[in-house]
């Protein structure tokens, strides 16, 4: 799994750090920052929960890589 | 569309735990559906998961609450207002400049500073309750003064004007308040926040307007409106949403007894109980509308420039394509996946803090006073079924 975030959507909810705090955590101005674009296996659940709920839609996820 | 297939909104509901059924068969059977509002006009009202998610991310659909065709289930006319649009109102571009210029005070770690100074505020107002007479009600003596006084925290309020900030702040959000003293209580507030920011101005201090007071001096100059704007808007929307959260989670832990002693056994389970106890009562749904800027089609309607959504996400957050059980309330179920803090752009600022709250209410209250119970039948409960944000008018216990 490769993670990609685009800041410029990213509204700052925080739900993406409060889920995977190993793989997002935040500015100090809010905005996301990606901690490991190629998360190993175990975190892959709650990635992909981040990225369902992300309200910005600011998390994209490629499966396949 | 035929006339009598207009249901009329609001409908009154018959459990006070659950959206009213024919909210339930809208969903299932006519998901964007014309309504009829109390004012007479018409609207949309949607019911499913995917369409009020699409909606809320959706730039065509406008967050303008002046607007005449923007959906209201109250009866009385929008206020009118000279104020500058709320961060709440705003539409893209200037709504996302305007929110990241705050943003950095909501973050998950920012919040969790805080947690200390909660556990405090929340165990004092508990001690207050176990010294004082009983029966009392937890509305006034308990879940609405812990949120205005973390409000207070947040925005740096000094500790001697706490006394007059929360009880101004309760008086707008009482129900029995009179309206010329409802108006006297937004006035003081207003012109205390005033004071507040100016004093921060001459005296800065490491809080949230002091610290927006100093960056907004690095970038040119200090607007005192939008902050005392700022200030009153998270007032507004931090304060009465969160204390009717503290008394509908209070209430249905003390009636589901097994579910609240499988959480005393576990701390650990709170957090995924508040995000569950959130879509549950999904409690602010009344609150969340848009008005369409143009025509857009969803899910077989087409909604015209002008008409108004009301995303009516009590009923979403119980679609069965997201959640199964949906009606049940499953405290193990850990969901985020829900509405209850709407979604896209604008989606709850303070959601973190209200989960902090809640969190910590949930694993004290309970521990500190384990014979707590409601002192009146709970049918007998006033909640509040015609307000935008749904809750307990009052909630008299005992222990
Ligand atoms: C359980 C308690 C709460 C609930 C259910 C709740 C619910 C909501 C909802 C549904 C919205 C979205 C409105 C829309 O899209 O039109 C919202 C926005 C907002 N909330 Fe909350 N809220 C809660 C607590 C808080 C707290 C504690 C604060 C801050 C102290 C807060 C501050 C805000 C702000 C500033 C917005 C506007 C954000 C924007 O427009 O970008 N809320 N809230």
């Amino acid at each position: 799994m490769r993670v990609l975030i685009d800041e410029s959507k990213c509204c700052g909810a925080g739900q993406c750090v409060m889920i995977a705090p190993r793989v997002f955590d935040q500015r100090d101005d809010g905005i996301v920052i990606l901690l490991d674009a190629a998360p190993p296996t175990e975190l892959h659940a709650a990635v992909r929960e981040a990225a369902c709920v992300c309200p910005g839609a600011a998390i994209a996820l490629d499966e396949g890589a | 569309m035929s006339a009598e297939l207009l249901s009329p909104l609001p409908i009154k509901r018959t459990c006070p735990y659950a959206p009213p059924a024919e909210h339930r068969r809208l969903r299932e059977e006519q998901p964007i559906a014309k309504v009829q509002l109390p004012n007479g006009r018409i609207a949309w009202a949607v019911t499913r998961h995917e369409h009020i998610r699409a909606i809320l991310s959706d730039p065509r659909f406008s967050s303008n609450r002046r607007d005449p065709g923007f959906p209201s289930l109250s009866h009385e006319p929008p206020p009118a207002s000279d104020l500058k649009p709320l961060l709440l109102e705003m539409d893209p571009p200037e709504h996302g400049q305007a929110r990241r210029a705050v943003l950095g005070e909501f973050t998950v770690q920012r919040t969790q500073a805080l947690g200390s100074r909660i556990q405090q505020i929340v165990d004092q107002h508990i001690d207050a309750m176990l010294a004082g007479p009983k029966p009392v009600d937890l509305v006034q003596a308990f879940s609405l003064p812990v949120p205005s006084l973390v409000i207070c925290e947040l925005l740096g309020v000094p500790y001697a004007d706490h006394e007059f900030f929360q009880t101004r702040s309760s008086a707008l959000v009482n129900q029995k308040t009179p309206a010329e003293e409802i108006a006297r209580a937004v006035g003081e507030l207003m012109m205390y926040l005033g004071r507040l920011v100016a004093d921060k101005a001459q005296n800065p201090t490491d809080d949230l307007l002091g610290r927006q007071i100093a960056k907004q001096r690095e970038s040119g100059g200090v607007n005192y409106e939008d902050l005392v704007s700022m200030a009153f808007l998270l007032l507004l929307a931090g304060h009465e949403t969160t204390a009717n959260m503290i008394s509908l989670s209070t209430l249905v832990l003390l009636q589901q007894p097994d579910k609240l002693a499988a959480l005393q056994r576990d701390p650990s389970k709170t957090l995924a109980a508040v995000e569950e106890l959130l879509r549950y009562f999904t409690i602010a749904e009344h609150a969340l509308g848009r008005v369409a800027k143009e025509d857009v089609e969803l899910g077989g309607v087409r909604i015209a420039a002008g008409e108004g959504v009301l995303l009516l996400a009590n009923t979403a957050n119980r679609d069965p394509a997201v959640f199964g059980n949906a009606d049940e309330l499953d405290l193990e179920r850990g969901s985020r996946n829900h509405l209850a803090f709407g979604f896209g752009p604008h989606q709850c600022l303070g959601q973190n803090l209200a989960r902090l709250e809640l969190q910590i209410v949930i694993d004290t209250l309970f521990r500190r006073i384990p014979g707590l119970r409601p002192a009146v039948p709970v049918d007998e409960l006033p909640f509040k079924d015609e307000t935008t944000v749904y809750g307990i008018r009052e909630f008299p216990v005992t222990w």
